[in-house]
């Protein structure tokens, strides 16, 4: 479970939000949604710990996120808008060295069934350059696969992403619900879920 | 755990250096450009090169040192992976560590390991290089170590390039002087273990800090953006 208590961002001399409390509970699904510049990102950043001009609570599983950090950090995986890929190594170098740095062995079957579920079978050693800017976004998101993080912070996802994966990622978050795990995404993308998603409006200050 | 990511980051930057080999070449031929150019330049001389060797190899060398370390988080930093990897358990400053000495294996050590060819270009007698090889390996890895604060500093800005050395030069000063002054001294016949036992302290002194402040300059970048 996840709980923000009082959260506060701010950019220079503007605050973003305040005051933003939320819990999210296993098997919940919930989309930041609010124009341009409000926040989204910075809140998804706060809540993985990327961001240091912050202050309030974030509780992970009953306990705060500051007395465990490491086991948060193993829990959470946060895909931004840089695809944190390195085009110089190959699919599976990249994804084994991923997960490799969260102290995770990544097996060959596992990066097989990954790489299935992305739509990128055959691809492990072809080096990152050469794929397209959606198949490089697939990468990133093979990391919910092969490093099994129980909560997802994804900022807009469906970028570059075809039609055809827009449904398949959708079936995945209504799939990680199912199973326990818990979702935080942003999108402008309208989401058509099998399972109910908790909008959380950010309203500019 | 904490030691198998750093040892990721440490394999896979040897591997990126490996693929993207102009990188750690681009220091290394400007570093015997300048070796070559010298004698054409100052004086064809053997006696006075070899007075001016010391100095003129070593400020190559710093100099190279400098041109390489802009890049080493800016890439990372771009392509987002920099992001991912200040969110591994593992503590950042032990990721610093392990992407400075894979950097320093593509550039101090290759330095000195051409030097001795250059300490021949310039007329260094034999038993001087073994002093001028240690002096550098000693000191591009405190340079090094030195120039990453600079380059986590600056890693957000467009074009900091000229800044890291601006910011950094300062403390590579010293270790300049005590370089130079070790290759100066075994050329008289002098004693040298003094000069490379300060070396050895500003490295260690380098190695305890340099990471901290690094990592503290990183988490300040990527929480800017």
């Amino acid at each position: 479970m996840l709980e923000l208590q009082n959260l506060e961002a701010w950019r220079d001399d503007r605050c973003l939000y305040k005051a933003l409390s939320l819990t999210l509970r296993p098997g919940q699904v919930a989309q930041i949604l609010g124009p341009n510049g409000v926040g989204k990102t910075t809140l998804l950043k706060q809540i993985a710990g990327l961001s240091q001009f912050m202050s309030g609570n974030i509780r992970w599983q009953h306990q705060s996120v500051s007395a465990d950090l490491q086991q948060f950090q193993q829990d959470v995986l946060f895909l931004g808008h840089l695809a944190g890929i390195k085009s110089a190594l190959t699919v599976a170098e990249n994804l084994n060295i991923l997960a490799a740095c969260r102290g995770q062995t990544l097996t060959v079957s596992r990066l097989d069934r990954a790489l299935s579920r992305v739509g990128l079978r055959g691809y492990d050693d072809t080096p990152v350059a050469q794929l397209s800017a959606g198949q490089k976004r697939r990468v990133a998101l093979a990391r919910l696969f092969t490093e099994a993080p129980l909560l997802w912070l994804l900022d807009e996802p469906f970028t570059a992403i075809d039609q055809a994966g827009v449904g398949e990622l959708e079936g995945w978050l209504a799939d990680h619900a199912e199973q326990g795990g818990m979702v935080l995404l942003t999108t402008h993308h309208r989401l058509n879920l099998r399972c109910p998603v908790t909008p959380i409006e950010l309203i500019p200050a | 755990m904490m030691l198998q990511a750093a040892f990721q980051v440490f394999k896979r930057d040897l591997r990126l250096g490996w693929r993207q080999s102009g990188e750690w070449l681009n220091p290394l031929i400007f570093f015997l450009m300048v070796i070559t150019l010298v004698p054409l330049a100052i004086s064809p001389d053997p006696a006075r090169l070899r007075e001016l060797a010391g100095g003129i190899i070593w400020i190559a060398a710093l100099l190279a040192v400098l041109l390489a370390m802009d890049g080493l988080f800016r890439s990372d930093f771009d392509d987002g992976t920099l992001e991912q990897l200040l969110l591994t358990p593992a503590p950042l400053p032990l990721l610093v560590l392990a992407k400075v000495l894979a950097h320093w294996l593509q550039t101090g050590v290759a330095l000195a390991l051409l030097a001795p060819l250059a300490g021949v270009l310039l007329n260094l007698p034999s038993s001087v290089l073994v002093v001028l090889v240690m002096s550098l390996l000693l000191g591009t890895l405190t340079l090094s170590l030195i120039s990453a604060i600079g380059a986590a500093l600056t890693v957000g800005l467009r074009r900091g390039g000229v800044l890291v050395p601006l910011i950094t030069l300062p403390m590579h000063i010293p270790v300049l002087i005590f370089a130079t002054a070790s290759v100066q001294a075994s050329l008289s016949g002098l004693p040298v273990t003094g000069y490379l036992a300060l070396l050895g302290a500003f490295l260690i002194l380098a190695l305890c800090l340099a990471p901290l402040a690094a990592a503290a300059a990183l988490r300040l970048a990527v929480s800017g953006t």
